[in-house]
């Protein structure tokens, strides 16, 4: 059985992914056909709470339940407008009058969605809290690798880097959780400054050294820089970050011949990643957005069909 | 509560003789085999409809093209089930457009999956034609279906199972009722 949310990856058993990810095989097929709309979610209610501005994951959650006939109610808040406690419950009781079966929720502090797990008892998908978790994120990039890996066998012995802000990326923190829990090694690479040391584990190693994270690397995923770290003094220059740290050809020279690029977007081009890789043959950014569509489809579906 | 074997409503020999005189009736019916197409619904519609198109290829000269389909995404009661179905994989590797084509199902019941399968496969397309061919027609219909060809139809009790085992999904052949008792 299915878990009743998804709030990490963490809750979801190897089998359950794998269910989900033969489902999302399913709605990819559907996203293939002239006509991209199946009944499926017809009478259900799917809102959307982003606490937290984010165009690119909603609307991919939004096209997901539409294109299962679900109805959309959107809820955008800037985190300003809410302090903690009460009025975070405030708004969910005003937003809950909307009668939906299930909630995206992306929120800047972390566990926000597991709160709001226990005052409703709507569904809820957590799109990003903090810097805890984004387990849609995890889940479409390992689907992404499963679909575009060539040949393809398992996750067993594969090799995942991901490079870059390790230390406030949620992005991160999921597909370390997820790849290890499917039989993958992780290596995290990036600044000292940005790597924190608790999440070493017996999968997952830590390197600020980029050579030695792409060594043999079956997908090597960089990590969105933002600006204002730079100024936190967590960084040294832009430009010394570029050399070091910029997924570059000369970088994926060192992994595996098949490897595949990855990125969660948006890039910033000639930054963390070079313009030139990112539209190169072994980048499958654009494969991994369209396979969030299918991925969150799945979530969809699975967390809200049979439960009545 | 178990179910009880009741009887035998079909052998293998019926099974294949059924099977032989819908895959004429679809030729008839179509002028020939030229546009047609068969679609077996998941699960046991799928080998059902391999088998017609092979006997129409044994006697057209060559087998009308297969697809399968799966209605799960299609189906009227997901808001009200308690337990998930699993969605396979629908496979209609053919334009559906403008074909002659022939859903294929064992059995024929409350004609809901039919309703469902209509759905899934005009949003592929608008076939010229679409027909339905079930292996039993068991009766109970709620909703305004019927089908083109049948194997047998048999009369039966809503508290009776009808279960079509194949050899190829089931390694044995017979359409046999049962009773909850």
């Amino acid at each position: 059985m299915t878990p009743t949310h998804l709030l990490d990856t963490q809750d979801w058993s190897v089998a359950d992914v794998t269910a989900l990810f033969n489902t999302a095989d399913v709605m990819a097929q559907v996203m293939e056909r002239t006509i991209k709309k199946v009944p499926a979610l017809q009478g259900f209610t799917v809102g959307t709470l982003f606490f937290e501005p984010s165009t690119r994951t909603r609307l991919s959650f939004e096209r997901a339940a539409r294109a299962q006939s679900a109805d959309v109610v959107s809820f955008a808040a800037g985190s300003s407008s809410l302090s903690k406690g009460e009025s975070l419950k405030d708004t969910l009781r005003t937003v809950d009058a909307m009668q939906a079966d299930l909630y995206v929720v992306r929120h800047a502090v972390s566990g926000v969605p597991h709160q709001l797990a226990r005052w409703t008892d709507a569904r809820i998908v957590n799109a990003g809290d903090g810097r805890r978790a984004h387990p849609t994120q995890a889940l479409l990039d390992a689907y992404t690798f499963q679909k575009n890996f060539s040949g393809f066998d398992g996750f067993a012995g594969k090799k995942l880097a991901i490079v870059g802000d390790v230390l406030h990326s949620r992005v991160a923190r999921s597909n370390a959780e997820l790849w290890t829990k499917l039989g993958a090694q992780v290596t995290l690479c990036g600044p000292r400054t940005l790597l924190p040391p608790e999440l070493e584990q017996p999968n997952v190693t830590l390197t600020t050294n980029i050579r030695e994270a792409a060594e043999g690397a079956h997908a090597v995923m960089a990590l969105r820089l933002q600006g204002e770290r730079m100024q936190a003094g967590l960084l040294p220059s832009l430009a010394e970050y570029r050399v070091r740290f910029g997924v570059t050809e000369q970088v994926m020279a060192h992994a595996h011949p098949d490897a595949l690029v990855m990125h969660p977007g948006p890039i910033n081009r000639d930054v963390e990643i070079s313009g030139a890789l990112a539209d190169s043959e072994g980048s499958v950014i654009e494969a991994q957005v369209a396979n969030g569509v299918s991925v969150r489809m799945a979530v969809l579906y699975m967390l809200l069909v049979g439960r009545k | 509560m178990f179910l009880n074997p009741k009887a035998t409503l079909m052998n293998r020999a019926e099974i294949t003789r059924a099977l032989t005189r819908i895959a004429h009736e679809i030729v008839e019916r179509n002028k020939g085999a030229e546009n047609l197409a068969l679609v077996g619904i998941h699960t046991r519609g799928v080998p059902l409809a391999e088998r017609l198109a092979a006997l129409i290829g044994s006697f057209e000269g060559a087998s009308p093209p297969l697809g399968q389909l799966d209605i799960t995404l299609y189906r009227d009661d997901l808001t009200e089930i308690a337990l998930q179905p699993v969605v396979k994989k629908t496979d209609v590797p053919f334009d559906v457009r403008g074909r002659n084509i022939v859903l294929c199902d064992d059995v024929l019941y409350t004609g809901r999956t039919a309703r469902a399968a209509l759905g899934a496969l005009t949003d592929m397309g608008r076939p010229a034609v679409i027909q339905y061919a079930v292996l039993v027609d068991r009766g109970h219909r709620e909703l305004p279906i019927r089908a083109d060809f049948v194997g047998k139809n048999v009369p039966t009790s809503r508290g009776e199972v009808v279960k079509v085992r194949l050899q190829s999904t089931d390694g044995d052949e017979s359409v046999e009722l049962l009773e909850w008792r």
